[in-house]
């Protein structure tokens, strides 16, 4: 009776560990949310956005290049969930690399009450990204406006000139969304989000502010 | 006290229930790894019947027979049917039959969740079978177009039918893993007597490595269609890049389950294989302790490299480096294997009855099918064969050989020990040579066309590409039709009869092992003696 005990035992312990790791990996792979996210932040290793800070910023001092310039384009959309007007007054801007240059977006509340809104930028082609240097951006906070306000939104930046030869043309877009006070909190909703506006202020670009 | 343990064991050596009752309350590994090896053979059926419809569609440039969702629907199918359907549920058939009488058990260590694990299938294929079905009724919204890896943002919007898919692959996640649990604890724990894990047979080692595998990263998967769920249903945006999610994250956990998967298929069908070759090279398996390394190794390297079938996503250098240089590794301990195989062959006293041969196609169209996979495995290479017909090539020279082929040799060389009557050798060798010639003619062009540009998961194609497809179909259809011929060669086996030969317990003359002590058929209950190992 004594070994088909243990024997019985054993299987019980056995079956529970198996158990308890089939559930751990179910849990793993929610995990994988917001570790993704850390990962991709700390080892550049997928998005494209969060290179910016690993990349090369631009190098304070270098002459300006005078004969090169490159065509930025500005392109802008709004998550159907806000319900917001946005866009750029200029859509192409001819730009110098190394020189700052200051555009503004209009953006006006259609609804009557108080929406906070937060705007992730992209730069395609996403090799260009680390060159992009956004020195003051709306981006960079959640922005407030109440029922029917209308507001300009500044941005400010510099395209380095180590932006490699090959690339002449560059797509800067900017994708507005609600944040809701219950989203903030939980912050389940919107993982790329908060790493998108950690990586949009980097210490980098006021260093180089600060330079030029 | 006496009478009680006296009625406890005449309830233990009656013979096999009658009815439905012995199916469907079934607590016999014998019985429920016979219920699994039917639900795949039917599954293999219906996978095998959209893949003919798909290349009947593709004889010709241009849309013919069915509509493009359709065409795509029809893709998703045949890989979820085929991979989900077939080859999984016929490896744990195989696993349930054998491996109790390999170790010397009376029987599996916890029948009555056994007998859930199968029964679980039959819900999820009706749930599978209904995704394909809803769209053809009003209101059943559109056809899953996304193929077997349902990528968001397109899975996020595809109809109702999702919704089912999403739920057969969970109760078929619930059905692998409790099956996995189960062989697991039944090889740890109800190994005979004397028999240490480095005393184990081949293909029990190959399942216990395939079992944790399955347990490490099924449940991911469920997690990722669970987050789809919610983004289809509860407004969440796991996947949703507009609101902050990521749809590459979706691509990850998929092949986090994907890539381990293609190693699941794999490894039992190589156990088979250690037992199909000795047996008929009459010698010991070469290297047994180097097969059970490179196995782990295996399963170690593949549990890491997921992101080889995503190379085109945008990963920094450094990530693609590492997966390239990870994927061609797993290409050493695998090559180990098939040294393995070809040592043991070697001066051999070598039979070519059909398990042999399909082992021997096994070795010489697995290792084909592994060296297209190093070439897709080179990241420069790779931007251009992604997502060529080059790859569908690749993948099934792999799991056909590597997945399938393995379980028909499992079958041959099993089922006169399953049914008692040696199977008609003639038409199994017949059905050998059919089936590898249809398998090459199919899919050998494939590799030129995806060389020449042709995409896959596409109805249409450009006229250059005609002849080749055209070869292509016609062998899927000698292919496809070739497996009627198994299912004959299967039913007149377990029908018997004066034509067939009766098999001796020991089935073959130079097979080894516990399994073939029992008799042919076994009784219904084995080994309840656990017999003692030296």
């Amino acid at each position: 009776m004594n070994p088909a005990a243990s024997t019985d035992s054993g299987r019980r312990r056995t079956t529970l560990l198996l158990a308890g790791l089939a559930l751990g990996m179910f849990a793993f792979g929610f995990a994988m949310v917001p570790l993704y996210n850390l990962l991709c932040q700390v080892t550049g290793v997928q998005s494209v956005a969060i290179r910016s800070n690993i990349g090369p910023t631009l190098a304070v001092g270098t002459t300006k290049d005078g004969k090169r310039e490159v065509v930025v384009k500005f392109d802008t959309s709004v998550h159907p969930n806000l319900p917001w007007e946005f866009a750029a007054v200029e859509h192409r801007l001819l730009v110098t690399p190394g020189e700052m240059y200051e555009v503004i977006f209009k953006a006006r509340n259609r609804s009557s009450s108080q929406v906070v809104g937060q705007a992730i930028p992209s730069v395609v082609p996403w090799q260009a990204t680390p060159y992009f240097n956004k020195i003051e951006c709306f981006c960079f906070n959640r922005q407030l406006l109440d029922g029917g306000e209308s507001a300009d939104m500044p941005l400010r930046f510099i395209v380095s000139p180590d932006l490699p030869e090959g690339i002449n043309s560059l797509t800067l877009a900017y994708n507005f969304m609600k944040l809701d006070a219950s989203e903030e909190q939980t912050g389940t909703l919107q993982p790329s989000s908060a790493t998108a506006v950690k990586s949009d202020s980097p210490k980098g670009s006021l260093h180089v502010s600060k330079g030029t | 006290m006496t009478t009680t343990t006296m009625s406890h064991d005449d309830a233990h050596h009656h013979g096999a229930p009658t009815g439905w009752k012995r199916w469907l309350y079934s607590t016999n590994h014998k019985d429920i790894g016979t219920l699994y090896l039917l639900f795949a053979l039917t599954m293999l059926f219906l996978g095998g019947a959209s893949a003919m419809l798909i290349r009947a569609e593709l004889f010709q440039p241009g849309i013919q027979l069915i509509d493009p969702d359709l065409y795509n629907n029809l893709v998703t199918n045949h890989a979820l049917l085929m991979i989900f359907g077939a080859v999984m549920p016929a490896a744990a058939g195989l696993a349930n039959w054998m491996i109790p009488l390999m170790i010397g058990a009376p029987d599996m260590a916890l029948p009555r969740m056994n007998n859930l694990s199968f029964w679980i299938l039959p819900a999820a294929a009706t749930m599978l079978i209904l995704s394909f079905v809803v769209p053809f009724f009003p209101g059943g919204g559109t056809q899953i177009n996304t193929g077997w890896t349902i990528y968001p943002p397109l899975s996020v919007q595809v109809g109702m039918s999702m919704d089912f898919l999403i739920f057969a692959i969970h109760l078929l996640g619930i059905s692998s893993i409790l099956a996995s649990i189960n062989i697991i604890v039944t090889l740890l724990n109800m190994r005979a007597p004397g028999m240490t894990l480095m005393k184990m047979p081949m293909f029990c080692w190959t399942w216990l490595v395939t079992a944790f595998l399955l347990i490490l990263v099924v449940p991911v998967l469920a997690g990722g269609v669970t987050m789809l769920l919610f983004d289809r249903h509860f407004g969440t945006s796991f996947f949703d890049a507009a609101g902050g999610g990521d749809p590459v994250l979706f691509q990850h956990l998929f092949w986090f389950f994907g890539h381990p998967e293609v190693y699941i298929l794999l490894l039992p069908s190589i156990g088979v294989l250690s037992h199909v070759i000795p047996t008929f090279a009459r010698k010991p398996l070469f290297g047994y302790r180097s097969m059970v390394g490179a196995m782990l190794a295996v399963a170690t390297i593949g549990m890491v490299v997921w992101a080889h079938h995503q190379y085109t996503i945008g990963m920094s250098l450094g990530a693609v480096t590492y997966f390239m240089v990870g994927t061609i590794l797993i290409s050493i301990p695998v090559g180990l294997m098939v040294f393995n195989f070809i040592a043991t062959m070697w001066r051999g006293a070598m039979t070519f009855e059909t398990p042999m041969l399909f082992a021997v196609g096994i070795i010489l169209m697995f290792t084909f099918g592994g060296l297209s996979g190093v070439m897709l495995a080179v990241v420069p290479a790779d931007m251009q064969y992604h997502d060529s017909m080059f790859v569908v090539a690749h993948f099934h020279y792999v799991l056909m050989p590597g997945a399938v082929f393995g379980l028909f040799a499992g079958v041959f060389y099993w089922l006169p020990k399953w049914t008692g009557n040696m199977y008609d050798e003639r038409l199994g060798k017949i059905f050998f040579w059919v089936n590898v010639i249809g398998f090459n003619i199919t899919f050998f062009p494939q590799h030129f066309l995806g060389l020449a540009g042709m995409p896959r998961r596409i109805i249409d194609y450009n006229v250059m590409f005609t002849e080749f497809n055209m070869l292509s179909s016609i062998g899927a259809m000698i292919f496809g039709f070739s497996h009627l011929l198994f299912l004959y060669i299967v039913i007149q086996t377990i029908r018997g009869g004066k034509s067939l030969k009766k098999s001796e317990n020991r089935s073959w003359e130079g097979a080894k092992g516990l399994e073939w002590e029992v008799g042919s058929p076994p009784d219904f209950h084995t080994w309840e003696t656990a017999p003692q190992i030296k």
